[in-house]
C-alpha cells in the first residue's frame, strides 16, 4: 500500500485541492442518451466548504460521483477533467483509484439506511476502512473504531460498535457513516444531502458535527444539498446546478444575499424563511428541461421571466461579477437585480 | 408450562432485561419442527392405503384359501383398524423398528440405510461439486449482468435445468463407458455395494458418472439463485460505499456473497433434500441400489412396510435439512429476527 494522502500533507492552501475543468457525464443506453452534467467547471481550496444546490435531476450527484468515479463505467461517458490533490482521476488504473478512496477523498451518503451493508456490525465496517488503508492490527483498528464513534459523538459507542446497522437510529448510522468517511483523516469529503433523510432536530445536530470536524480537520468538503438554510449553515461557496450546468457561483454571502441568476433568484424567493404569514409563496413556472433533449442556448430561458430571444442562441459563458462570484446569464448586465430575498436567511 | 415459556417470544431475564439468546432460538425451532414430524407420519403411513392393490394378494399364489389369506393378513397386522395399525407403527418407528419387508423378510430399517448410504454417496458428491461451482458462476453473472458471461452462464444454466436427466444419464455412458472406456457404466463395482470404499478409485470411478449426471439440474438452479441473489445486492445503495471506502473487487464481492447467502442457503438446503431422496431414473439408469432403486422396487412389488418406511426416514431427513439450513441462516444473517 502507498502512501495515503492526509489532509496535512497538502500544506499548500492557495493550489486548488479539487480542479474540475469542464465535466460532462451522459448515461447511454440503447434507446437515449442523458446528459446529466453539461459543462461544469469549479475549483475547491483546501479546507473550503463548497456547496452544490440544485434541485432532483440537476446533476448534483452526478457531479459528486464522477469526482470518486463511482459512476457505472460501461453505462456512463464522463468528458473534461478531473483532478484531486493532483491525481487524474479519470486517468488512474483501479488499483491506485481504491487506494485513494478512503483515504484522500471520502463520501457520505443520503440514505444512511442503506448505506450501511446489513449483515456487518458497525465496528467491522469501520475498522474495514482503517485496516484497508494503514497497516493496523485487527484490535487496533476496533480501537480506532471506537475513538471515531466517540469522535462523531454517538452514544454509548462501546455497544453500538458491536451493533448491527438496523438496530441504529437514522441519525445514528449517518454518524456511523461519517465515522467511516473520517476514519483515515481524508483531505477532501463529499457529503451528498446527508441530512436529507434525517428528522429536523437530528439534522441540525449531524450538519453542526459536520462543520465541526470539517474546521477541525481541515479538511475540503463538497456538500450537496437542495436545501438553502443547510447552505447557509455549512457553507463557505455556493454553487447552483440547473440541467446540470453550474449557473450561478461564489461566496455564500454573495449568492444568498445578492443572487444574480434569473435561476437562483426564483429558488431563494420560493423558499419559507422570513415570509409574512398568508402572502403566497413565490414558485418558478414549468419544470426543468429534458435531459434526453436539452433546450439550444440556457436551459433556463423557457421558465426564465427575462429571457429573451438571444437566450436560446448559445449557452451563455460564465460572467464574472466580482472575484470567485460568476453567473451564466447574458441578461445580468442588462438589468441588475434589486432583489434580495435571503436577508432573513442566517448566513454565517 | 416451561414449554410455553419457550415458545414465546422474547425471554425475561431474572435481571428484567430481555434476552433472546441463540440457544433458545434452536430448542424452539425443534420444537416447531415436531409437529411437521409427526404430520410426515400421518401422510406416509395414509399414503400408502391411498393406492390399489393389496400386498398380500401379491404375495399368495392365485389358488391360495382364504384361510391362508387371513392368515397373512394377522401376521402383518393387516387385520387390525387402520388408526391402530398407525400407532402400532408410529410407536414402534420411534424406537427404530419398520417392520419387515414383505418381499425380502428383513428388517426395513437396514435396507433403507443401506440405500441411503448409497444414496449419499451421489447426493454429497453431487452436492460438493455443483454448489461451489453454482456459486461461483452465479456471481460471475450477476456482476456481467446483462453483458456475454451473464448471457452465456445463464443460458448454460438453462440447458443444464432443462436437459432431463436419463438422456444425460444414457449419453454419459455412451461416451466415457461404451466409445472411451474410461468409467464404468453402471453398478457399484466389484466387491459389491457393502463395502463401497470411497479411497478406492477402482470403486470411486462407478460413481463418477452418477455423480455428473445428478449434479446438472442443482448446478443451474442454485446458479440462477445466486445470480439473482447477487444482482440484487450488487444494485444496493451499500455497495457503493464499499467502493467509496476503497475496497477492491475481492472485498466487494466478499460483501455481497455474505448478504446473498441466506438466500442462496434456503435453494441449496431444498436442493440437497431432494438429492437425498434419490432419483428414481438415474439410480436406475446406472444401477446403483440407491433410496429412488429401493422405493421404485417397493412400489411395484406393493412391499408396503418397506414403502412406508422409506418415504418416513426420506421425510425425516427432509424436516431435519430445512431445519438445519434455518437455523443456519440465523447464524448468518443477523437481520433475521430470532423471535
Amino acid at each position: 500500500m502507498s502512501d495515503p494522502v492526509s489532509a496535512s500533507a497538502i500544506p499548500d492552501r492557495t493550489t486548488p485541492l479539487v480542479a474540475v475543468r469542464d465535466l460532462s457525464v451522459s448515461f447511454v443506453s440503447r434507446d437515449e442518451t442523458v446528459r446529466a452534467v453539461n459543462g461544469v467547471s469549479f475549483d475547491v481550496m483546501p479546507g473550503e466548504a463548497l456547496c452544490i444546490i440544485g434541485e432532483s435531476g440537476s446533476g448534483k450527484t452526478v457531479t459528486m460521483r464522477s469526482l470518486m468515479r463511482l459512476l457505472p463505467k460501461h453505462r456512463s461517458v464522463i468528458e473534461g477533467g478531473i483532478s484531486v490533490a493532483g491525481n487524474d482521476i479519470q486517468a488512474l488504473d483501479e488499483r491506485r483509484l481504491s487506494q485513494l478512496r478512503g483515504s484522500l477523498m471520502a463520501m457520505i451518503f443520503q440514505e444512511p439506511m442503506t448505506a450501511l451493508d446489513p449483515v456487518y456490525t458497525i465496528g467491522e465496517q469501520i475498522a474495514e476502512v482503517v485496516r484497508r488503508h494503514t497497516h493496523a492490527t485487527r484490535p487496533a483498528a476496533m480501537a480506532r473504531a471506537l475513538e471515531l464513534l466517540q469522535l462523531v459523538k454517538v452514544p454509548s459507542p462501546e455497544r453500538r460498535l458491536k451493533a448491527y446497522p438496523h438496530e441504529l437510529s437514522g441519525g445514528m448510522r449517518q454518524r456511523a457513516m461519517i465515522a467511516i468517511a473520517l476514519a483515515c483523516q481524508p483531505a477532501l469529503l463529499l457529503a451528498d444531502e446527508p441530512t436529507t433523510a434525517l428528522d429536523a432536530t437530528v439534522q441540525i445536530q449531524v450538519l453542526i458535527l459536520l462543520r465541526k470536524l470539517q474546521k477541525e480537520f481541515g479538511m475540503a468538503l463538497i456538500f450537496v444539498t437542495h436545501d438553502l438554510s443547510v447552505a447557509a449553515q455549512i457553507a463557505d461557496r455556493v454553487a447552483v446546478m440547473y440541467a446540470g450546468r453550474m449557473v450561478e457561483q461564489g461566496s455564500v454571502r454573495e449568492v444568498l444575499l445578492n443572487p444574480r441568476h434569473p435561476y437562483t433568484i426564483g429558488m431563494l424567493s420560493s423558499t419559507l424563511h422570513g415570509r409574512v404569514r398568508g402572502q403566497d409563496i413565490e414558485t418558478i413556472p414549468g419544470s426543468p428541461p429534458d435531459l434526453r433533449a436539452l433546450p439550444p442556448g440556457c436551459s433556463f430561458a423557457p421558465r426564465c421571466s427575462r429571457a429573451i430571444e438571444s437566450c436560446s442562441a448559445a449557452v451563455p459563458a460564465p460572467i464574472v461579477l466580482s472575484p470567485g462570484h460568476d453567473v451564466r446569464c447574458i441578461r445580468t448586465q442588462d438589468q441588475p437585480a434589486p432583489f434580495s430575498p435571503a436577508s432573513t436567511l442566517a448566513v454565517s | 408450562m416451561y414449554l410455553a415459556l419457550l415458545l414465546r417470544e422474547t425471554y425475561r431475564t431474572s435481571a428484567g432485561v430481555v434476552a433472546n439468546p441463540m440457544w433458545l432460538y434452536v430448542i424452539r425451532r425443534i420444537l416447531l419442527a415436531a409437529p411437521i414430524a409427526i404430520g410426515v407420519t400421518v401422510i406416509c403411513f395414509a399414503l400408502i392405503y391411498l393406492a390399489p392393490g393389496d400386498p398380500i394378494q401379491s404375495l399368495l399364489p392365485p389358488e391360495a384359501t382364504q384361510a391362508d389369506v387371513a392368515y397373512l393378513k394377522q401376521v402383518y397386522g393387516f387385520d387390525k383398524p387402520l388408526p391402530v395399525q398407525y400407532l402400532k407403527w408410529v410407536s414402534r418407528a420411534t424406537v427404530g423398528d419398520f417392520g419387515t419387508s414383505i418381499q425380502t423378510n428383513r428388517p426395513v430399517l437396514g435396507e433403507v440405510r443401506r440405500a441411503l448410504s448409497h444414496t449419499l454417496i451421489i447426493s454429497i458428491g453431487a452436492a460438493l461439486l455443483a454448489f461451489p461451482l453454482a456459486i461461483a458462476l452465479g456471481t460471475l453473472a450477476a456482476f456481467y449482468i446483462g453483458r456475454p458471461p451473464d448471457r452465456i452462464a445463464t443460458m448454460a444454466s438453462v440447458v443444464g435445468i432443462s436437459v432431463p436427466n436419463y438422456w444425460l444419464g444414457i449419453v454419459l455412458i455412451i461416451v466415457f463407458a461404451v466409445e472411451l472406456g474410461v468409467l464404468p457404466a453402471s453398478g457399484m463395482g466389484p466387491q459389491g455395494s457393502d463395502d463401497f470404499s470411497l479411497t478406492q478409485w477402482a470403486q470411486l470411478k462407478y460413481a463418477v458418472l452418477p455423480v455428473l449426471t445428478t449434479a446438472l439440474v442443482p448446478l443451474g438452479i442454485i446458479m440462477r439463485s445466486t445470480r439473482a441473489a447477487m444482482a440484487d445486492v450488487l444494485s444496493q445503495d451499500f455497495i457503493q460505499t464499499l467502493r467509496a471506502k476503497g475496497l477492491g473487487q475481492g472485498a466487494v464481492v466478499r460483501h455481497a456473497l455474505r448478504n446473498a447467502l441466506p438466500q442462496v442457503l434456503a435453494v441449496m438446503g431444498l436442493q440437497f433434500g431432494y438429492l437425498v431422496g434419490g432419483s428414481i431414473l438415474t439410480e436406475t439408469i446406472f444401477n446403483w441400489p440407491g433410496t429412488g432403486f429401493l422405493m421404485n422396487k417397493a412400489i411395484l412389488t406393493r412391499d408396503i412396510p418397506m414403502l412406508q418406511g422409506a418415504l418416513l426416514v426420506l421425510a425425516l431427513s427432509f424436516v431435519s435439512i430445512n431445519l438445519a439450513v434455518d437455523l443456519l441462516q440465523t447464524a448468518v444473517d443477523p437481520r433475521v429476527k430470532r423471535g
